[in-house]
Formats: C-alpha cells, structure tokens, sequence
C-alpha cells in the first residue's frame, strides 16, 4: 500500500506537473481539432451534426497517445525500472499505476472538453450523451492502448512512427463499438465498448510488463 | 538471520556476438569486499546486472542471500524535482531501511537535479542506492566524477557497509582501498 502510493502520488507529480509536458497539451489539441474541423469541411450544419460525433472520437485517441514518448521511456533510460526490480516491485504493478495516473491526468479533462467540443459541432442531445457516455467507457482503453505503445517503443529508436503503426490495430475495435453507439443508441455498442475497454485495461500491464523486461535484456 | 552471500558459478557473459568473458566463479561471505577490474568493454557493467539479476548470464548461475542494493552509471532521480523532493520519493519506498546522510548534499535539498555537478549526482545516486545493512551493494564505476574527499568517504561508506555484515562488489578500474579488498582482474577470464 505504501509503495503504492508513492508511486501514483509520483506518476501523477509527473503527468500533472510541468516534468513531462503537463496534462493541457492532449485536451488542447482534441478542442484545437473541434475547433477546426468545421473551418474544413464548411458551414454545413447536418453534415457536421452526422460526422462531428465520430470525428471527436479520433480526436480523443489522437489526444491519448500524444505523450507516448514520455510515459515509459525516461524511466527506462534513467534506471527507475532496474531499481524496482531490485526492491521486488514488479513491473505490472508500476504500469497499472502508471495507467491509472495516465488516465486520471488526459480522461476527465477530455470528457470536460468534450461538451464545448460537441456544442461547435452542435450535436443533437442523443448524441452528444452517448458521445459522452461512450469517452467515459472507451477512454480507459484508448489509455491502456497509450501504455502499451509506448512500452513496446521505449528502448526503440523512431520508437514513434512503430507507434503509430501500432495504434491501427489495438484501436479499431474500441473505436468501431464506440463511434459506432453514436448512430444506434440502444447502449449495446457502448456495452461492447466498455467490455474492450476494460480488456484492455487489463492487458495492458502484463504487455507492457513483458515489453519493459524484454527491453532490460536486449 | 542469515549473513548476506554472493556466489557465482562458473558464469559467462555474451553481448551480441561476443563472448565477454567465461569460467567466473566466486563466493562472497559477509563483510567481504570485491573489486572487478578490467578495460572498458571487458564486461564489468554486464557483469555488475548479471550479479543484480538484471542480465542473465549466458550461461551459469548467481546464487544471492540477501537484499540488493545496485549503484550503476543511471541517476533514478526526477530531474525536474528538486533534489530533496526527488530523494524522497526513494525514502517512501525504501522506509524500512536507513537511510545514509551525505551533509554535503542536505544544503542542495532545493536544488533541481538536473542542475546538479557530475561529482554530486554520483554522490546522489549513493544516497538512492541506500543499501540495507546486509545487503550485496554493487557500484559500478562509482568513482567517476568525484573529488579525492568524496572518493574517500565513499570508500569509508562502503568498508563500513561490509563490516556491518553487508557485501560490496564494485566495478571499477580505478585502485581501492578498502580492507580485506579481493580483486578480481576480468581479462583473466577473457574468452
């Protein structure tokens, strides 16, 4: 318990905090697409209203993975992972945490940004609440999805553009239920999204576990 | 409890396609004091993570009795933090254990790390490694960078480590002196 919180009340000095770049940049940039995408593709209203929905949903993944470089690699570099290990502190534990604080710093933030963000698309109420609904169950994955990337990239050169590789796949089914509850809004889709989501919350600190011990190798 | 022990059978080490050295074997007791040296690229870092667990050996086994405590060329500290911040967050983890005192450092507490000298972020990391009293504490070059007053309190910190029942190994091509010092000359076992 006492490791515990010292390492989330750490993770989350170092998500919140001006060490890795603060948590603004990610809900910035997903209210800098909203803001823009209309300029884009012009002032059609039903046009907007249909897409605007599911294009805030890339925006939100495109938010979570934005500090990927900085959630794994600096503490892989700076030795902090071999000193767990030496004091019996598995690398499970320290990604799980290291996943709480990441969603805890980019999650609530994002859901609060993303009413503005769905008032400029002027999302009809229905859609606005499962857009809503489906950002609170899908951004946890989209989170873990972050994790995962970024310890398979960290001890990687250009770890970055595999980075993006990687999304395409561990994205699309998170991104199929969730934009997808946006057009039938029985809640199953957001039910599947929510199962995905936790799935990969799960996974994700044994992946990203096996990756940061694989790096420790190599 | 038992005393710490540190012993090595028969172990060999590959990096890539080279075979860095083979056939090492040692037993440490505690209190003892073990000294590698050897030209850089002779292995002694790889040595100093096999011993740690960190690196498997290519072949041959470490056999370890007690805690480990590892110094290496790393500084596990938040470099934006200020120094008495980032030290803490080590003393949460570590509360059980006691924690060394440098006075030298107590007047840097408010100090980012990443303003910090080559000379005091070494004698940070000593502070971080924080071995428990019978530990196996290994340094691995953990004389860079320091003046000969800080070599010299680092060598009385680690004899007084091994008289307390511990078990240092350091790495290091620089001499020692530390009593009861065994060496251990890595070329010798070159493959």
């Amino acid at each position: 318990m006492r490791v515990l919180s010292a390492l989330l009340a750490r993770d989350l000095g170092l998500l919140l905090g001006s060490g890795r770049g603060g948590p603004w940049l990610p809900v910035l940039f997903f209210v800098a697409v909203a803001v823009l995408f209309p300029f884009a593709v012009g002032p059609d209203a039903p046009l907007l209203a249909r897409t605007g929905g599911g294009v805030l949903w890339i925006a939100a993944l495109l938010a979570a993975i934005l500090p990927i470089d900085r959630l794994i690699a600096p503490d892989l570099e700076a030795g902090f992972f071999d000193q767990f290990a030496l004091r019996g502190i598995s690398e499970e534990l320290v990604l799980a945490v290291r996943l709480m604080a990441h969603w805890l710093t980019f999650g609530p933030l994002l859901l609060i940004a993303a009413l503005p963000a769905a008032a400029l698309f002027n999302l009809p109420g229905d859609t606005a609440r499962m857009l809503l609904l489906g950002l609170l169950a899908g951004t946890p994955g989209l989170a873990a999805i972050g994790i995962i990337i970024s310890s398979m990239t960290a001890s990687l050169r250009g770890g970055a553009a595999l980075g993006g590789l990687l999304l395409i796949p561990l994205a699309v089914p998170i991104l199929i239920f969730g934009a997808g509850a946006l057009a039938n809004p029985d809640g199953e889709g957001l039910a599947l999204c929510a199962a995905i989501s936790l799935a990969m919350c799960a996974v994700a600190p044994f992946a990203s576990g096996a990756a940061v011990r694989a790096a420790r190798e190599g | 409890m038992e005393g710490a022990r540190l012993a090595a059978h028969d172990i060999a080490c590959r990096r890539g396609d080279r075979l860095l050295f083979a056939g090492l074997s040692f037993d440490l007791a505690a209190g003892d004091a073990l000294q590698v040296t050897g030209a850089n690229g002779t292995g002694k870092s790889s040595l100093i993570r096999i011993l740690a667990g960190l690196l498997r050996p290519f072949s041959g086994s470490v056999e370890r009795g007690g805690d480990i405590a590892l110094l290496d060329g790393n500084l596990p500290l938040d470099a934006h933090l200020p120094l008495g911040t980032a030290l803490g967050f080590w003393e949460k983890i570590d509360r059980p254990r006691v924690s060394a005192v440098d006075d030298g450092l107590a007047a840097l507490a408010d100090v980012p790390v990443r303003f910090l000298s080559t000379g005091q972020r070494k004698r940070a990391a000593v502070l971080q490694s924080n071995p428990a009293a019978n530990a196996i504490w290994l340094l691995d070059e953990p004389l860079n960078g320091l003046d000969i007053d800080a070599v010299g309190a680092l060598q009385a910190r680690i004899a007084r480590h091994c008289a307390g029942g511990g078990i240092a190994v350091v790495a290091s091509h620089q001499p020692l002196t530390i009593a009861n010092l065994r060496q251990i000359a890595l070329a010798d076992y070159a493959a």
